[in-house]
């Protein structure tokens, strides 16, 4: 499935494709002409790219075919192993748990799983976690300080579930506990945002020393979708709510709410998911050897610190001091 | 989350202005009964026939829950920025002028000291009249100075929350106040002070889901919404009709979300007494509105006939508990 602004980069794949087929066919050397059209079309993909709409950005970071949660477990990490299970009511599918290691240490990872086709997105929900996931998360990070390992999360959620059973086991009560219990880590942190970051059900594994982001992917206090419907009430004009958000991987470097944006291939990690997650992989090693050369005793101070600091206030004129 | 506006617009059974309603007569939006206005406001906004809560502004909880004269501001010197340049139907520094204007403070929020029963506290206020009550960086901000200044002076906090959620004029800024009212919450942690906190109608969203259910203790209004996502996205998403009683105070206490549904009556004076207990000091059993909580009424019939001077603000003295309970 293509999204709109990708029909002229596959037209010209597409031609490529045809020009080899006939060279081979005919016998003829097409060489020359092949390596100038590949040329233009690496051209044409990061024009495309680099000019995109935040609105198109949101497409990219939704887009079937992009690397999901278990992709990068099981290529940018070593042996994971899945842990399930709160202890309480359940296993969130939504919310994937489990060790792993980077580089040949062990690490902690917790990380929101959407489906790779619709069977599977409708038993991870489309990512979308209950209580009992943000409960299972929390246990890990319980088990992260017991055994002083640092802790990686993989950010990747519409937002936490909306529904009946969910607001009845206080789906704001664990939101707010696991944001608690993230910030009080006594080992490091890093969260990752691959796709989607949704709101408080994003931000419940995101309270990490430090956040980075792929390029294409999104961070937001409200999806462009219900933003609009509240604001011009008209679900249709989301573009102009996900203008309106700034919800992209600079937009939010900007702001200081992301440490690092990871760069996407030229087209997208939907359209080169290996070499999205060879550069994944390369970044977490290193972000988490920076992390464990920290001093001990700081990572939790530094963790408050960091998200004691957002926000931008000013001096109020008519009432101040 | 960012549903303020959601809430402002649509008003499935009260409207943003409903706080005690104009007019000499009012008809109570619980029970339908006429009632004279002066009763009402008397009553602490709740409906003497029903016990219908009533949404009561900034000005009228501080004087139901502080000691008479002793609120002292901290708020007051920080306003909202405009990080996104942010334009819906209007730009957001416009609109936030108009409700400046309107509500005669900088942002959704008033905190400061005070005493409660003669026990100094910091009070944090949320102001739904103000854009819906919306967490932006000012509201975040002020959350975390309270905070913080009340472990500095030894002080527990007592927080009553009324929010549509975190702002979404303010975008992911927004969001991050969840994290940082968190992490400054702390202080009090270490501090080994008490944090209380009061849910009123409506608390929603990204506040709901960050310090506003993180208190040591807390309560609830009757009948006050309260939830993560709105009724009306959940009709939405799940297309069906919602349980009776749905995300109010009392269908949350019997899932076990809430330490108690207190009427507002009780209110300050369930508030000392767990301050009282909580730091291991003796508790001054008639301190408050002269009402017992249900548990130790049988034992202090005695003293239910005292009533005290704490909530002497609002007057009359508000004996309604009988009438206020059970909504």
């Amino acid at each position: 499935m293509a999204l709109e602004f990708e029909r002229p980069i596959l037209d010209l794949e597409g031609k490529i494709r045809d020009m080899r087929a006939y060279a081979e066919e005919q016998e003829i050397d097409l060489g020359e002409e092949i390596a100038l059209l590949e040329a233009r079309l690496e051209r044409l993909k990061t024009s495309t790219f680099e000019g995109l709409t935040r609105w198109q950005r949101v497409q990219v970071a939704r887009a079937p075919g992009r690397p999901t949660a278990f992709d990068y477990l099981e290529h940018a990490f070593e042996g994971f192993e899945e842990l399930h299970g709160d202890r309480t009511l359940g296993d969130d599918p939504a919310l994937v748990t489990g060790l792993a290691q980077l580089d040949g240490r062990s690490v902690v990872v917790v990380a929101q799983q959407k489906g790779r086709d619709t069977k599977e997105n409708i038993h991870r929900n489309f990512g979308m976690s209950h209580p009992s996931g943000y409960r299972k998360a929390m246990r890990m990070f319980d088990l992260a300080d017991r055994f002083r390992l640092p802790v990686v999360t993989l950010i990747d959620t519409p937002g936490a579930y909306p529904g009946i059973a969910a607001e009845e086991q206080g789906q704001a009560w664990v939101i707010a506990a696991s944001i608690r219990r993230m910030s009080r880590l006594r080992v490091p942190a890093l969260s990752v945002v691959i796709g989607e970051g949704g709101s408080g059900g994003a931000l419940a594994i995101g309270v990490a020393n430090r956040v980075a982001i792929l390029e294409n992917a999104t961070y937001s206090v409200i999806s462009p979708e219900s933003c609009a419907a509240i604001l011009w009430r008209d679900a249709t004009e989301a573009p102009r709510a996900a203008e309106a958000l700034r919800l992209t991987a600079h937009d939010l470097q900007e702001v200081g709410v992301v440490d690092r944006v990871i760069a996407e291939p030229p087209g997208g990690a939907h359209r080169a998911p290996g070499q999205t997650i060879r550069e994944v992989a390369r970044v977490l090693r290193e972000e988490i050897a920076a992390l464990r050369d920290g001093d001990p005793d700081a990572w939790t101070s530094q963790r408050r610190a960091r998200f004691r600091a957002l926000g931008r206030v000013t001096d109020h004129p008519a009432l101040g001091a | 989350m960012a549903l303020e506006r959601w809430f402002r617009r649509n008003k499935p059974t009260r409207s943003d202005d409903d706080a005690t309603p104009a007019g000499l007569w009012v008809k109570c939006d619980g029970c339908g009964a006429q009632i004279y206005r002066k009763d009402l406001v008397a009553n602490l906004s709740t409906c003497p026939e029903c016990g219908h809560h009533y949404r009561v502004t900034v000005e009228e909880r501080i004087a139901m829950l502080a000691d008479d004269g002793t609120f002292e501001p901290w708020s007051g010197d920080l306003a909202p920025t405009d990080p996104l340049a942010f334009v819906d139907t209007e730009p957001y520094p416009d609109r936030m002028e108009r409700v400046q204007r309107k509500q005669g403070r900088p942002d959704a929020i008033q905190t400061g000291a005070a005493t409660m029963g003669g026990t100094p506290v910091a009070l944090v206020v949320m102001d739904f009249f103000f854009a819906g009550g919306s967490m932006g960086s000012v509201v975040g901000e002020e959350i975390a100075r309270a905070a913080e200044r009340a472990a500095v002076e030894g002080r527990p906090l007592v927080a009553v929350t009324a929010s549509g959620g975190a702002r979404m004029q303010e975008g992911a800024l927004s969001l991050m106040q969840m994290a940082k009212t968190t992490v400054a919450l702390e202080a009090l942690v270490d501090a080994g002070l008490p944090y209380l906190v009061v849910l009123s109608d409506p608390t929603t969203g990204g506040v709901t889901a960050s310090f506003a259910t993180l208190g040591d203790v807390v309560f609830a209004e009757p009948g006050a919404l309260i939830c993560f996502a709105g009724p009306r996205v959940i009709q939405q998403t799940i297309k069906q009709e919602l349980p009776e009683g749905f995300q109010r105070a009392e269908f949350l206490l019997a899932r076990g979300m809430l330490d108690d549904v207190v009427p507002r009556a009780e209110l300050k004076g369930r508030l000392v007494r767990t301050l009282q207990l909580l730091q291991d000091r003796p508790v001054d059993r008639g301190e408050g509105d002269g009402t017992s909580p249900p548990d130790l009424e049988a034992s202090e019939v005695s003293e239910a006939s005292e009533a005290s001077e704490t909530s002497a603000s609002i007057e009359p003295s508000s004996g309604e508990e009988g009438t206020a309970r059970g909504a």
